[in-house]
């Protein structure tokens, strides 16, 4: 009993630490944790569930990434799909889920805020994030980046060298912020790099199939596409070609549902839209808190 | 991703592409010169004492990481490296140590390793370690090990890396060579480490 205690304790410890990685997750928790805190001063309450849906996804990003998972990650392929399942589609859509910038904003201290906004009004940023939101824009980039780093000599550099694993890393959990934020942010005509929610259920439809015929073509490859893992080693004796199919049906299924699902949420909020429409004002109904949806 | 980082990563992998083709030399194997770390190692040898890096440096060094139980991959490529090195000059074939790391010591004892490595012939070097020791060894060369469930019979398979790496006689990684590349290819690429340094 107390073997199983002591080796849920040291999965916690990072098999590569990383400075940065802990300055990130510990601003995104501390400016949530005071931004909660500010609208309940204020008056306004943030559901319990989007708070849930929040944490859970910033937890799950950081375990994948900066504990012993990420030691698996490195040396079994599907464990590695796991990790980018999480940080591409699992964490980052139950972040966008929770509409957490809100939140997050009135969580940094007044003055910062103050010295920021500038930034976050200057055309260079509000272009460049009209950009990335364009839908083709974000379709290519969300798709592209697991194609590019599935390319079996991108891959193994990636593998083999620490920066690159790092970047590849991180791309892939700030493009899925970008993507599920321009999914799941709360619709407002004409505000930058939104889209209706019918055009945001055709994104979702169209990233679903390149990674769904990625998926199939890994499950079915007859010959191993990764060979940086028997260069490396596995965490464990797994037959290579087990690990390359379960690695596809990660790269395969889940990606699908999350679509599925993603669907499901916005088909939730047209529908409230247009009760809405045929209700009497006064109904607060833009922010659709997730679990209502 | 911003279109920022995009450029970083294309910046990187031709920045990896330029070295490659910087040194003029086109190897077989993949080059890391510069991306991994020079040879040092603290393990146990055949007569069970304590060796480092000092030990064999001065000499070309051709690192593999395996088992003596392995049924396949082991034994087929440290035959390919004996065959490899026989494609040299005999002064050439004198100038290279194959270190053989057990990842297995429960069961390669020092005088196992010793009856195992000693039918490849002269130059073939069997090193072993605590666990402790091996930990510290493949974490540096990015790789590792893991053991499978022990059968009836109490034999277990052993997941290790495939990887040759060849350090010069300074201690310098040069190269990482596949179990999988011809002979020839092997044996030109080390003919070329020992030429270059």
């Amino acid at each position: 009993m107390a073997d199983v205690f002591q080796s849920l304790l040291t999965f916690w410890i990072p098999w590569e630490f990383s400075f940065f990685t802990v300055v990130f997750y510990s601003l995104a928790a501390g400016l949530y944790w005071r931004g909660i805190r500010h609208s309940r001063e204020s008056g306004r309450q943030i559901s319990l569930w989007r708070q849930f849906g929040f944490y859970t996804g910033i937890l799950l990003c950081y375990f994948v990434m900066h504990t012993e998972y990420d030691y698996y990650a490195q040396y079994m392929f599907f464990m590695h799909r796991i990790q980018h399942l999480v940080l591409h589609h699992l964490g980052p859509f139950l972040i966008a889920l929770s509409l957490p910038f809100g939140v997050l904003w009135s969580g940094i201290p007044g003055r910062i805020r103050q010295f920021l906004v500038p930034y976050g009004n200057a055309s260079f940023i509000r272009g460049s994030y009209r950009v990335l939101q364009y839908p083709p824009v974000a379709i290519v980039l969300f798709v592209g980046l697991i194609f590019f780093w599935l390319t079996p000599e991108i891959h193994f550099v990636a593998m083999l060298n620490q920066n690159l694993y790092q970047l590849m890393n991180w791309s892939m959990l700030l493009d899925g912020l970008l993507f599920w934020w321009l999914i799941f942010s709360p619709y407002h005509p004409g505000g930058v790099g939104h889209i209706h929610y019918g055009w945001r259920i055709l994104v979702l439809v169209l990233i679903m199939i390149p990674q769904n015929l990625l998926g199939a073509y890994i499950t079915f490859s007859e010959s191993m596409l990764f060979d940086v893992y028997d260069v490396c080693g596995r965490a464990w004796p797994l037959a290579p070609m087990t690990d390359q199919i379960v690695g596809g049906i990660m790269t395969w299924i889940p990606p699908a549902m999350m679509s599925v699902v993603g669907i499901l949420i916005l088909l939730g909020r047209i529908r409230s839209q247009a009760v809405e429409r045929n209700d009497p004002p006064g109904v607060d109904g833009q922010l659709v808190a997730p679990g209502r949806a | 991703m911003s279109l920022g980082s995009l450029r970083i990563v294309l910046g990187l992998l031709i920045g990896i592409f330029i070295t490659a083709c910087d040194q003029e030399i086109d190897w077989n194997s993949t080059d890391i010169s510069g991306i991994m770390p020079d040879l040092s190692l603290a393990l146990v040898n055949t007569e069970g004492a304590q060796v480092t890096e000092k030990d064999f440096t001065g000499k070309m060094n051709v690192v593999f990481f395996g088992y003596t139980f392995c049924p396949d991959i082991c034994p087929a490529t440290l035959a390919k490296l004996r065959m490899a090195k026989r494609q040299l000059s005999p002064e050439q074939q004198a100038e290279i140590n194959v270190l053989f790391v057990s990842v297995d010591p429960d069961r390669d004892t020092p005088e196992h390793l010793k009856r195992y490595i000693g039918s490849f012939g002269p130059g073939f070097v069997g090193l072993t370690g605590t666990q402790e020791q091996l930990q510290s060894m493949v974490r540096r060369y990015r790789v590792t090990y893991g053991y499978g469930k022990p059968d009836e019979y109490g034999s277990y398979e052993v997941s290790h890396s495939s990887a040759i790496f060849v350090f010069d006689p300074t201690g310098n990684a040069r190269l990482l060579a596949k179990d999988t590349m011809p002979t020839e290819a092997l044996a030109d690429d080390l003919r070329r480490v020992l030429e270059t340094s």
